[in-house]
């Protein structure tokens, strides 16, 4: 195949990248934008939605439309609950010192990933996709429309696209037009001023922190098809969703968004095309560069 | 005065006899657990000390190992002559990364730390011809002397690694307890103030910044030297959480801290490791314990209760 093609497949790799990768961000966004704490075990609640979802479809091994729809549902609510009691246990008790939420993330990064390690173990798993038709594309040579070989896209890959822009849209709705979005962003703006009208801001920082996880554990439901479930698979992730947050402008959506389009559809043909080592590294160094000369992120206004 | 130097000074002396006394399997945890306190003293120095919390000190206890390391695999360097080269890349890096991630603080800091240690755990894996990568290398016989003490006989070792310790403790217990080291808590405290009253900030951050990372480089340096192995893994982010659940274990910001809590994690680790393979719980379990019920820790509860007077 020649160059053409090639950089198409590569966006369209990319794209998926992206999409999933803007959920798990999103989701990171929303808890350093409201809470002010930076929640390291973000991965971990993204690798525990994908083994979860190993789980559901391998009890309705039966029926994979089933299983999905019923791993969508089942394994963000499950995540997103642990979330929140983790948020009532440890980081409420912390009163959400941000270095001190730092500290018990890491320790519950640890703890959930030891703990799949033990009843999961250490295998990668795949779980079957509920469709996959192969999607041959077109493409013009000389004149005339061809469909080269090898060239082409999964059905699967290019709902995971669909999916991820219509959840991210439903979220946007949620969080503009609803009363509970509403005290979320009264909550973000000014702490006390919450408080003071009689929002009760504990309960929105445990849904918060349970719907920053849900986010996470809904994005790896949709890639696990395509990769598969490994108790280790948290820490490429939060790296990623990390960079987006910190480009985007720490707890700004729309930058949030916008990096992670960016960042996806870049790494995605980078990747192809070089060392992906090297291409991460760079990147580490350039996010690390923007936190210490434009600490609002590329997107984000001056603080 | 006084007895803060017999209280640390018996200390020494204790782990010098302890090396009489001590059954062989403990006699080698406790020569690796006092190279790794070195390790944790450097951290204990910029995160108890100057309260700027680092989740990036693997970079520079591997840039001490890997400057080791290389400097003998490569050019055939001495032992002696190879931990100073270790030690200076440490330095160097440490400089180079306190350069840039001190015009941040806080939260910022240790993301941008947590990356830089990251790009270096990145940079070892893609010079894989050179550094082995994850597998790693094993240090030459010939290098692992030091003095004419062949290094990878257990007596030698323990006795080197109890020196490194005893130097790395007075060095610290005579900086925290120098004007310098008053300083470095007063920035803790409060930064703002601190600057009100004329003392420039960024020269005392960015000096105890490179002392820790040094001291870490040291370490790493050491533990390659003497434990014979430099690899991957020493880079990883897992050698920048475990200083940090040392040094809070043990009490961050107390002179003895880091090697109280370096040797009760390591027991505590070596323990449970016998019983499951998911040994790293016990780390999780640890971090959110202390942050919730004990953020002083062991020589810090102490400090409170009984002997105010510990540095």
């Amino acid at each position: 195949m020649e160059f053409g093609p090639h950089l198409v497949l590569a966006l369209i790799e990319g794209a998926v990248q992206a999409a999933v990768l803007a959920l798990t961000a999103v989701g990171l966004s929303l808890v350093f934008g409201v809470m002010r704490v930076v929640n390291v075990a973000h991965g971990e609640f993204y690798m525990l939605g994908a083994v979860l979802a190993w789980m559901v479809s391998t009890q309705l091994a039966g029926a994979p439309v089933l299983g999905f729809v019923a791993a969508l549902v089942i394994a963000p609510l499950l995540v997103g609950s642990l979330a929140a009691l983790a948020d009532l246990t440890i980081l409420k008790r912390v009163e959400y010192d941000p270095e001190a939420t730092i500290v018990a993330t890491i320790g519950l990064l640890y703890i959930l990933q030891q703990t799949v390690l033990m009843t999961y173990g250490p295998e990668a798993r795949p779980v079957a996709p509920p469709f996959n038709e192969r999607i041959a594309l077109p493409w013009i040579e000389a004149g005339e429309v061809v469909y080269p070989w090898g060239f082409g896209t999964t059905s699967y890959k290019l709902f995971v696209i669909v999916a991820a822009a219509a959840i991210l849209t439903a979220l946007w709705l949620f969080l503009a037009r609803t009363k509970a979005g509403l005290v979320m962003r009264a909550t973000q703006l000014d702490r006390e001023m919450a408080t003071a009208f009689g929002i009760p801001v504990e309960r929105v920082y445990a849904a918060v922190f349970g719907l920053g996880a849900g986010l996470a554990a809904l994005a790896a439901v949709l890639i696990v098809p395509i990769q598969q479930a490994h108790y280790l698979m948290g820490a490429e992730p939060l790296l990623l969703a990390f960079i987006v947050v910190i480009i985007g402008g720490l707890g700004s959506l729309r930058g949030t968004l916008l990096a992670a389009v960016l960042i996806g559809l870049t790494d995605g043909v980078v990747s192809v095309f070089f060392s992906p080592t090297l291409a991460k590294i760079l990147s580490t160094l350039l996010v690390a560069m923007v936190l210490v000369f434009r600490p609002q992120g590329l997107f984000g206004r001056a603080a | 005065m006084s007895r803060i130097w017999a209280l640390h000074g018996g200390l020494a002396l204790l782990l010098l006899a302890l090396h009489f006394l001590l059954p062989p399997y403990h006699h080698g945890v406790l020569a690796r657990v006092m190279v790794l306190s070195v390790f944790a003293m450097g951290y204990n120095v910029m995160f108890g000390y100057a309260g700027l919390l680092s989740l990036g000190h693997a970079l520079f206890f591997a840039a001490g190992m890997y400057g080791m390391g290389l400097s003998a695999q490569l050019w055939g360097w001495g032992g002696a002559a190879a931990l100073i080269a270790g030690l200076a890349a440490a330095l160097a890096v440490s400089a180079g990364a306190g350069l840039l991630a001190l015009r941040t603080s806080g939260v910022q800091l240790m993301i941008v730390t947590l990356m830089f240690a990251q790009a270096g755990y990145l940079t070892v894996l893609y010079f894989g011809e050179v550094t082995r990568g994850d597998e790693g290398f094993v240090i030459a016989e010939a290098t692992r002397a030091i003095a004419g003490l062949e290094l990878s006989a257990e007596g030698p070792r323990y006795l080197i690694a109890w020196a490194a310790f005893s130097l790395a403790l007075g060095l610290t217990l005579w900086l925290v307890t120098s004007p310098f080291g008053h300083v470095l808590v007063a920035i803790r405290e409060n930064e703002e103030r601190t600057r009100m009253l004329g003392y420039d900030t960024w020269r005392y951050k960015f000096a105890a910044f490179v002392i820790s990372g040094g001291l870490a480089g040291a370490a790493g340096a050491l533990y390659g030297l003497l434990f014979g192995y430099v690899g991957a893994s020493f880079a990883a982010v897992q050698y920048s959480i475990l200083p940090l659940l040392w040094v809070l274990l043990g009490g961050a910001g107390t002179v003895l801290g880091p090697f109280v809590g370096t040797l009760f994690m390591f027991y505590l680790i070596d323990l449970s490791s016998g019983v499951t393979t998911a040994y790293l719980i016990v780390v999780g379990v640890a971090l959110v314990l202390l942050v919730l019920f004990a953020r002083a820790g062991i020589m810090g509860e102490i400090r409170q209760r009984a002997a105010r007077w510990l540095p």
